[in-house]
């Protein structure tokens, strides 16, 4: 679906396969594990619904989302649905795609461009990086990108987008440490349509969820990019550490509430994350996954579809 | 979402819950502790502690419970709290943790972690701290990989006027330039070497061995890990796999000044034993302090930062201006002029999100006050503005504010640079303050389980009431 709408860049195959390298991991550390508790197990007794609390709740998938889980299997058990242990390992592949399936909708589409899409995150989870690689690969697949450094409040910033942007060929919009960053907004979509490039992305400074004034902050940003290109932004991301915890929900919370988030990236699911905390935001904040980062190198932004990820985890 | 919401809700006001009928027994058996114990589990996972670490923390705390007489002053469930934190404190340590230095300078520190952690922004602070410490610490950037990444750390030592040695464009090998910044140390008499290096994933081979190559080097008194607070379980294993493959000796906790638990704190430690020396809290390089493990098991409980604000509010208030004011209050003479005194008092005391975010949930005070109180939305841009209002009142006024009438409020307004309204607004918000605080002097009289540590805060009644303002 999303790799339609940007233009498939890459081969079916060859994006799958990358797909099933980059979460290896997480297939070992979820799936894998499933498969250890089951094997061998006929009966589905006390011990080994605990051990799968355990492999579950070790996955970052919350107390909430793991025990519900449980239950399902529980009650199926109890109503002899069913009986036998290596059933499992299916209603949890079932739970999941449900759950992932469930919040998954089409990018939004615009009549005239840009398309403007904003990047937003706590500090650290990889939104300048994550600009840049999207931006590669929007520019790989054809389309004009214009990036708009509007994190002017970490040192450098800056000048690791504009690496980016030179790496990438695409056009950048910037200003210097400390200005403000909506003033950098509104001169990226003024540009953005001047120059008629179907992308423009925003990169903005790191800021915790809880400090009030930094989310107001980016509600003036949105407001800013509005004025010059109505309902812009298109689509704000919420860039997301897959290592992050139980926090990551709050975060969802909080940037939804003043940013807007339409979607989620998850970076970082190659190492040993789990990032098992996305589909508890899936499920109570009903947000897509846009993009999954399994990688340093800057094709390693994979576009996110439910059914090719639950597969490539389960199949 | 109600689910959401419960998730946030307060240990200990959950576990008031469970306890609710259990008032009048003498013992803490297995029964009337299990659901007790149930809940603490689901606090301790949702605040990201590792499964394995929770399951050993609670077969501890029914240990040490099991049979022990209630305390006559304590109810159940803050005793069984007491004892959940007095475990917790054991896991994370008892005492801070210093740094240790080379006996022959200079002492080498490595800051290492996962990408996106706050190596640099931690590195910076740590540069800042020592040279505050007594130290003439050296900065030097290896993270050859990250864009920009050596800019960064240049660009906050310039802010903070640290020495860093920058290198040439030419190197570009994480040994080389440590190397060169050890001569330069050497050469200009400082004693500390910080080295920032880059961020990599405890899997990545390369990335490892490199490390590994600079510990070989330069035999590092320190090797401190740096951890995002807000990292789930994953945290044990990346601070297990650094800790096998270079052997840390410290961990920095960032991110602090966020709203998650810190769980992992309690995951790393507990895993690596090695001690958390510092946490991280905040984006200004002065937000860095050391490490209390008693204050930090409060949180990960979700019992605020009492003892930390109990501190910095004893730090920045003026003591017997604050018995004054308790005073002015009782007898109902709490004017303007005190009102805006309070105000620039609190701007002091720094974010009054940070503030509210250490306030615990008091047993004795309305569940619903306080989460007014945390969810309060004071702007600090708004605080000036108000302070600039009482500001352009003549001193009668602010004494008395009954005789401010349109005209003096038109005037109040014009001299602000506010409009009527904001000075109807303000009027308003500081009667229902007078009322608000002295209720609020009131309650905090009463001697709870945090009673105690709280009643100092007694004097301070104009942070309770804070939650109340609607700018």
């Amino acid at each position: 679906m999303l790799s339609s709408l940007f233009g498939s860049g890459d081969g079916g195959g060859n994006l799958l396969e990358r797909l099933k390298s980059g979460i290896e991991k997480t297939r070992a550390g979820l799936v894998s594990k499933i498969e250890d508790v089951v094997h061998g197990k006929k009966e589905i007794d006390a011990d080994l619904l605990e051990e799968l609390e355990y492999t579950l709740i070790t996955a970052d998938i919350g107390v909430r989302t793991a025990t519900e889980i449980l239950e399902t299997i529980r009650q199926r058990v109890d109503r002899h649905l069913v009986s036998d242990a290596s059933e499992i390992r299916g209603l949890i592949r079932q739970h999941l795609l449900e759950v992932l399936s469930a919040s998954e909708r089409p990018m939004v589409r615009v009549d005239a461009p840009p398309l403007v899409i904003m990047m937003v995150g706590v500090n650290g989870a990889g939104k300048t990086t994550t600009t840049g690689k999207l931006a590669r690969r929007l520019q790989d697949e054809g389309k004009s990108v214009l990036m708009a450094a509007a994190d002017t409040f970490r040192a450098a910033a800056i000048e690791q987008l504009q690496v980016w942007a030179d790496r990438a060929e695409t056009d950048i919009i910037k200003q210097t440490q400390g200005s403000d960053p909506s003033a950098v907004i509104f001169d990226a979509m003024q540009a953005g349509r001047a120059r008629k490039s179907d992308f423009v992305i925003i990169d903005t400074a790191g800021r915790l969820q809880n400090k009030e004034h930094l989310m107001a902050e980016l509600e003036k940003m949105r407001r800013t990019a509005a004025r010059v290109i109505p309902d812009a932004p298109h689509e704000v991301f919420l860039v997301l550490d897959a290592t992050t915890g139980q926090n990551g929900l709050e975060q969802a919370r909080k940037f939804t509430e003043s940013g807007g988030v339409t979607g989620i990236v998850l970076t970082k699911l190659d190492g040993t994350a789990k990032g098992g905390v996305a589909i508890a935001i899936a499920r109570e904040l009903n947000l897509p996954i846009r993009y999954i980062g399994v990688g340093e190198k800057v094709t390693d932004l994979l576009p996110f579809n439910a059914e090719t990820y639950i597969a490539s985890l389960f199949d | 979402m109600s689910v959401c919401l419960l998730m946030f809700d307060n240990l200990s006001d959950k576990l008031q819950r469970v306890f609710k009928n259990l008032r009048g027994e003498g013992k803490l058996t297995a029964e009337n502790m299990e659901a007790a114990l149930r809940e603490i589990r689901v606090a301790l996972l949702e605040a990201d502690v590792h499964f394995k670490v929770v399951k050993q923390l609670i077969e501890a705390v029914k240990e040490k419970a099991l049979g022990q007489e209630v305390l006559a002053s304590l109810s159940p469930a803050q005793q069984v709290v007491k004892i959940v934190n007095e475990e917790l404190i054991k896991t994370l340590g008892t005492h801070a943790s210093r740094l240790r230095f080379a006996n022959e300078p200079p002492t080498v520190i490595m800051i290492v972690g996962l990408q996106g952690s706050g190596k640099t922004t931690s590195s910076a602070k740590l540069a800042r701290w020592l040279s505050k410490n007594q130290h003439a610490p050296l900065l030097v950037s290896v993270d050859v990989y990250r864009p920009a990444a050596r800019d960064q750390l240049a660009v906050l030592a310039k802010q903070l006027a640290l020495p860093i040695y920058t290198g040439t464009a030419e190197e570009t090998k994480p040994l080389e330039l440590a190397k060169s910044a050890r001569r330069e140390a050497v050469q200009t008499g400082r004693d500390v070497i910080l080295i920032d290096t880059a961020g990599r994933l405890h899997i990545d081979d390369a990335l490892m061995a490199e490390l590994a190559e600079l510990k070989e080097t330069f035999q590092p008194t320190e090797i401190l890990f740096v951890a995002d607070a807000m990292t789930g379980q994953d945290a044990v294993k990346s601070a297990e796999q650094f800790h096998k493959q270079l052997g840390i000796t410290g961990i920095i906790l960032t991110k602090m000044d966020g709203d998650a638990r810190g769980g992992a704190a309690l995951s790393i430690r507990s895993i690596t034993g090695q001690p958390l020396k510092y946490i991280g809290l905040g984006e200004k390089p002065d937000a860095f302090e050391l490490f209390h493990p008693d204050r930090v098991a409060n949180r990960i409980l979700g019992m605020g930062d009492v003892l930390s604000l109990i501190e910095k509010v004893e730090e920045t208030i003026d003591k017997k201006q604050a018995e004054e004011m308790q005073r002015k209050l009782i007898d109902n003479e709490f004017t303007l002029t005190d009102f805006r005194n309070q105000l620039k008092q609190i701007r002091k005391l720094g974010p009054i999100g940070d503030l509210m975010g250490m306030m615990p949930s008091l047993p004795g005070m309305g569940g619903g006050m306080m989460k007014e109180l945390k969810n309060a939305k004071v702007d600090e841009k708004e605080l000036n503005r108000v302070v600039a209002i009482i500001d352009s009142m003549t001193p009668k006024e602010r004494e008395n504010h009954m005789i401010i009438n349109g005209s003096r409020r038109r005037r109040i307004a014009k001299g602000s640079g506010t409009s009527v309204e904001d000075v109807n607004n303000l009027l308003k918000q500081y009667t229902q303050a007078r009322k608000m605080m002295k209720a609020f002097s009131g309650t905090l009289s009463g001697q709870g389980f945090l009673g105690k540590k709280l009643s100092k805060l007694g004097k301070l009644p104009s942070l309770g009431d804070l939650g109340n303002f609607k700018f």
